[in-house]
């Protein structure tokens, strides 16, 4: 029974996907839709099963083993399944969100020639998300992990006409691979410590002292190349420059791969493997820094971007960073919180950004907008619930998530408090930038775009809407003092974490919190509220502004670092090298020429010469015969 | 049965094409060569029965030489892997016209029967003479049917032939050697040889000299590009599918339990070389301008990585390779019909004259990616066991050598997306693509069902390889 | 028999034959034409064939005789095959020179 529910859950989508790519054309657009929907809904509700039965019964995960997959000499790689909190939690969220996105792409991708194809891929995707989330080792999870790369490829890449399209799709997948060469070495080190790669044997493991006390050199480098994966998928320094480009897929795409659920892929990997990196401090900490400075290195390249897309992206990669800070800080279910607080609000506001694009035909550059409050007010209520969530207003989820991060920070690591802290000042000024500069002032676009300007249909601003309301209390699942959140995680973690306790601290904290984020407001609205401000054209810009508007140059130097001299070297192999071992192998072929250039003297034709040699021939053999 | 049934249905086969003339050679072809592949499956099945395929007689008395064959696992997996490439290959070539039908097609079987007779021989003489037997039709094939300037082709087949027959024959010099230690060539009788580490070391130089030849290694690689890039696809195919997993098989059947001394001994020198092989071929890779040649290097990159693997002598990294040697021999096999198809179509090789395919025959896009995605090793193809295998018996010899050994799943990542993104992507070309013919898309489902289906579910072929390839660590690792 | 080789010693045949051979040498390292070269090499076989009989009545053993008779039949063959082709060169180059043959110059 749990078992064929189970295979459900995984395969519903992949039957979306066949069904999408076979039929799609057929079908038409609003049976692809429908059936698109309906296997990703089937999914969730096959979760919700399972939910419930944890709940029941907390201490007993559900593992379906389905048959032995990679044989190696000292274990077996077994297809299997783990449906324990943190995958259920996972695969809510993500089959949840994926449903709603589902049904806003209905719509959004309506007039798009391809649509079967853009449901079939994101039908796929939630397949392999969900084999990356419910897999019972990590080959499994790799399975998905490099899944959902080829499909966040395939679906930056929709437009595949465009070659700056598909030079972004290529850059994520590639950049994608280097964290994943990461991750499959760290996977070759868990298995040549723990002998498994299955999450069981290897938490029993990590418990065992005289094991780990042996091998604690390689357990630290399993997790720094764990670590190194997820840096690839879930975009932190030094490779998150992919996920801005990769707003070149169609937004929806932008809402469920690229905020919500993919890129949380290395969260995930992280808690799940939490028993390791808990015997890795040193690569903790370090995870912690890289967490911290991704969060405000990132923010600090959002508050130029005038790409509305481009905005939310450096956001996500920022907000990922505060996760990381916080997995970085040993509080994995904090982290885990603000994933879902995040995949709530960043989804609305992708999606509501999505909703903008439509409404004025494809035009993303803020610049551009201005003034659609009032023909818009569904997207702007609900874009602004969530621009206060993720800016960390009281009581919406995003206030009760930040806070938990800053305050552990906090405790620990005063430095790490106080750029996560920046961090979210810079959050709440470049999202109220994009408010006021989308939704308020006077309209910038050309009349024609004026004239059709309209609310989009409701099959748009009901997942808008619903993720709303979810941005707005999702905070619930997870208050201070008492949290159900940990309380649902505890079996995972040996040592259970208690909620902070609301003292004087967190309280002197929380107001710093919100006033931080009521400054950053503040600034956001003398500047394009009272003062009216535009952003300058990209040629007029100067100085450090300019510097942050091209990212620090970051995309350039990895250009000079890495690809030229690629390029360079294969220039030179294949121009100097190749062409030199092919001339040795021709050297040999020239050496026997030569030899026989010099011998064919010797073969001249004249009858008489070669009989006058077979005499002296003979004759010297007869001499040597008789006489030596 | 033994078999000898399929060396039998081939040799006669490749008679009856040529007999058959013209018009009918490819269908006689096609049903010759799956009649091999059905005796090869009969085989297995006898196999998996616990009934011995084996026949041994004797055919010269002075010196001792047999006609010899042993089939364990390994064997029928090569075989498997031949018979059904072959009926590929011939399935695949079926829209082309060839001048002299009849000739390429007897020529096709006849190589086919050569390879099958390598992967069968129990006595290296029998052996050696199949070795270089599958060396000639395929010298015809690339030199009377290939493409671009002639001149050109002659001087780098003429290579190819003269360079790969060069280093057989220190192969055979090791085989006579072995010889006058033994007093015969029947494997088994080789294997209980108690060499010295000096004798080990020669017989082992002298077998890579062929082998590295032939599979290629870096840096005796100079042939390939060049060969494949001028040979039609159907040779291409063969020497890529099948020919070059001759070598790779070699190595594990003939070279390592021969010279087990010498390849512990020296096994990082090979190590080294096999690995720089795979970062060599995808560097190169990047800046190839002709679709084969590009193919050409993944390929060298791959079989690095095999090689690699069958180095390490450990039973992770010989499994991994044997099973790597079946997914990439479907897998190239994939692409370079793939770029045949393109040929076929706008009568070039150059990827800068391509472009914008995907838009005028999507379903031939969405095939080829898929053969690309399992080429650069993604989970759940076939490819992605073999390499994972591969990679960890690497990490057990050294973390440096997983590391450098896995840049092939980015450098792999960044050529092959390059290649596609050029090809394929973008606006269309003003030249007309006709869509997919259903026999080709059917070629690709055949080799797509293949790569995925062995992706999910590799216990048969694990089952089959692994008794025999214990057999042969043991044999390694005795004293 | 053995009276002959009583008045002619063994010797003087031994001599006789190896002039006979030098001079068909010779006659092949310095004549041109193909018909007298071919004479020569006649010469060089009977030479060596005079030699046979000598030696074969010396030992009182009939052997050297049969390979003569051998020898000869072989010589006949030979000169049927040379002639023809001999006649064919002549044919085609219009000559029996053979310094005009080098088509197997290297």
């Amino acid at each position: 029974m749990e078992k064929n529910i189970a295979l459900v859950l995984v395969l519903a989508p992949f039957f979306g996907f066949l069904f999408n790519v076979f039929f799609g054309k057929k079908a038409g657009k609003t049976l692809v839709g429908l059936v698109g929907t309906a296997s990703v809904l089937v999914s969730f509700l096959s979760t919700l099963f399972f939910f419930s039965a944890l709940n029941a019964n907390p201490s007993q995960p559900v593992v379906v083993d389905l048959f032995q997959w990679i044989s190696l000499e000292k274990f077996n790689v077994n297809f299997s399944f783990l449906l324990d909190q943190l995958s259920v939690l996972w695969l809510l969220f993500v089959t949840g969100i994926g449903t709603l996105i589902h049904l806003y792409s209905i719509s959004y991708m309506h007039d798009d020639e391809n649509m079967n194809k853009f449901f079939a891929y994101l039908n796929l995707f939630v397949f392999f998300m969900i084999m990356l989330v419910m897999g019972s080792n990590l080959v499994i999870l790799f399975i998905g992990w490099e899944g959902v790369g080829l499909c966040s490829y395939l679906l930056i890449g929709f437009w595949y006409k465009n070659q700056d399209y598909n030079d972004a799709a290529k850059k994520a997948f590639i950049m994608n691979r280097i964290g994943d060469l990461g991750l499959l070495v760290g996977l070759f080190i868990v298995a040549y410590v723990f002998g498994s790669l299955d999450y069981k044997v290897i938490s029993e493991g990590a418990y065992n002292t005289q094991l780990v006390s042996n091998n604690s050199g390689l357990i630290a480098l399993a997790a720094l190349c764990l670590f190194i994966g997820a840096t690839g998928k879930s975009a932190q320094i030094p490779l998150y420059t992919w996920l801005p480009d990769a707003m070149a897929g169609p937004t929806p795409v932008s809402a469920l791969i690229h905020a919500a659920t993919m890129v949380t892929a290395g969260i995930f990997m992280v808690t799940r493997m939490h028993f390791l990196f808990d015997l890795a401090p040193q690569i903790l900490d370090l995870i912690a820094i890289v967490g911290a400075a991704t969060a405000v290195l990132a923010a600090s390249i959002g508050l130029v971007q005038n790409d509305i897309k481009k905005v939310l992206a450096y956001s996500t990669v920022s907000q990922l960073g505060l996760m990381f800070l916080a997995l970085g800080l040993g509080a994995y279910e904090i982290a885990v919180f603000h994933v879902i607080t995040h995949a709530f609000f960043k989804a609305c506001l992708f999606l509501g950004s999505g909703s903008v694009i439509h409404a004025l035909h494809g035009e993303q550059d803020m610049r551009n907008m201005g003034g659609l409050r009032k023909v818009m007010p569904i997207t702007f209520w609900t874009m602004m619930i969530s621009t206060l969530a993720i800016s960390g207003i009281f009581p919406l989820s995003g206030f009760w998530s930040k806070d938990e991060i800053l305050l552990t920070a906090f405790h620990s690591n005063i430095p790490l408090w106080i750029v996560g802290s920046i961090a979210s000042i810079m959050t709440a000024f470049y999202m109220f930038r994009l408010m006021y500069l989308t939704f308020f002032g006077e309209f910038r676009g050309t009349e024609e775009q004026k004239h059709h300007l309209h609310e989009s249909p409701a099959l748009i601003t009901f997942p808008l809407i619903v993720l709303a309301i979810l941005a707005a209390v999702g905070g619930l699942i997870s208050l201070p003092g008492n949290s159900w959140l940990n309380h649902y995680l505890a079996p995972l973690f040996r040592k259970a974490h208690e909620a902070h306790h609301l003292d004087a601290t967190a309280y002197a904290l929380m107001a710093v919190a919100t006033v931080g984020a009521l400054i950053g407001i503040g600034i956001a609205y003398s500047k394009y509220i009272k003062k009216q401000e535009v952003p300058v054209q990209d040629a007029e810009m100067k100085g450090f502004a300019s510097v942050l508007y091209h990212k620090y140059y970051v995309d350039e130097a990895y250009d000079v670092v890495v690809v030229t001299p690629l390029k360079k070297l294969s220039h030179f192999f294949r121009n100097y090298f190749e062409v030199a071992f092919s001339e040795t192998v021709f050297a040999f072929g020239k050496i026997a020429n030569a030899i026989g250039t010099q011998g064919k003297v010797l073969q001249n034709g004249s009858v008489g010469f070669y009989l006058l040699a077979f005499v002296i021939g003979m004759a010297s053999i007869l001499v040597y015969l008789f006489l030596v | 049965m033994n078999v000898s049934i399929i060396l039998i249905i081939l040799l006669f086969g490749a008679l009856a094409t040529y007999f058959a003339g013209d018009k009918l050679a490819k269908t006689v072809a096609l049903v010759i060569s799956l009649a091999s592949f059905v005796a090869s499956v009969a085989i297995l099945n006898q196999h998996n029965a616990g009934i011995s395929s084996d026949f041994i007689y004797k055919w010269i008395s002075n010196p001792n030489i047999y006609l010899a064959s042993k089939v364990d696992g390994l064997a029928i997996a090569m075989m498997l892997l031949t018979t059904a490439l072959t009926t590929i290959i011939v399935w695949s070539s079926f829209a082309n016209q060839f001048k002299n039908a009849k000739g390429f097609y007897a020529l096709v079987l006849f190589m086919s029967f050569a390879m099958v007779g390598t992967f069968v021989s129990a006595d290296a003489f029998l052996y050696y003479i199949f070795w270089e037997l599958a060396l000639i039709p395929i010298y015809f094939i690339a030199l009377v049917w290939g493409n671009g300037d002639v001149e050109e082709r002659k001087r780098a087949i003429v290579k190819f032939f003269i360079y790969t027959l060069a280093g057989s024959l220190f192969m055979l010099t090791a085989f006579i050697y072995l010889f006058s230690k033994a007093g015969s060539l029947l494997i088994d009788e080789l294997y209980l040889l108690r060499l010295t580490e000096q004798e080990q070391f020669w017989i082992f130089g002298a077998f890579f000299l062929a082998y590295a030849i032939k599979i290629p290694i870096f840096p005796f690689h100079t042939w390939q590009a060049n060969t494949y890039q001028l040979s039609p696809s159907v040779g291409t195919m063969l020497l890529s599918g099948i020919m070059l997993k001759m070598g790779l098989y070699s190595v594990i059947r003939w070279q390592l339990p021969l010279a087990p001394l010498a390849a512990k001994t020296y096994m990082n020198i090979f190590l080294v070389l096999s690995i720089i092989g795979v970062v060599y071929g995808s560097i190169v890779a990047l800046k190839q301008h002709n679709l084969k040649k590009l193919l050409a290097y993944s390929s060298l990159a791959h079989v690095g990585l095999i090689a690699a693997g069958a180095y390490t002598l450990s039973l992770d990294g010989l499994r991994g390779a044997v099973l790597q040697m079946i997914a990439h021999g479907f897998v190239v096999v994939g692409l370079f019909f793939a770029a045949e198809i393109i040929e076929r179509r706008l009568n070039t090789q150059e990827i800068a004259q391509m472009g914008g395919i995907r838009i005028l025959d999507t379903k031939f896009a969405s095939m080829f990616m898929i053969v690309m995605v399992a080429s650069v090793g993604l989970p759940g193809t076939f490819n992605f066991i073999g390499e994972f295998s591969l990679l960890y018996s690497l990490y057990n010899v050294d973390i440096w050598y997983a590391v450098i050994g896995g840049t092939t799943i980015i450098l792999g990542a960044v050529y092959m997306l390059k290649m596609f993104q050029n090809v394929m992507l973008g606006e269309a070309n003003a030249k007309p693509f006709a869509a997919i013919t259903l026999q080709e898309s059917l070629v690709f489902v055949i080799i797509i069902a293949v790569l995925l289906f062995f992706g999910l579910y590799p216990k048969p072929i694990n089952d089959l390889i692994t008794p025999a390839l214990q057999e042969i660590v043991a044999k390694i690792n005795r004293v | 028999m053995e009276n002959i080789l009583q008045a002619i010693g063994i010797e003087n045949y031994i001599f006789l034959s190896v002039m006979l051979f030098c001079i068909g040498a010779f006659g092949v390292l310095y004549r041109r034409n193909a018909i007298i070269m071919f004479m020569s090499i006649e010469i060089m076989l009977n030479a060596v064939n005079l030699l046979l009989v000598a030696f074969s009545t010396l030992h009182q053993d009939a052997e050297g005789q049969v390979f003569v008779f051998f020898s000869m039949a072989v010589a006949a063959a030979e000169v049927a095959v040379g002639l023809a082709i001999l006649v064919s060169i002549f044919r085609n180059t219009g000559s029996i020179d053979i310094d005009n043959l080098k088509n197997l110059k290297g």
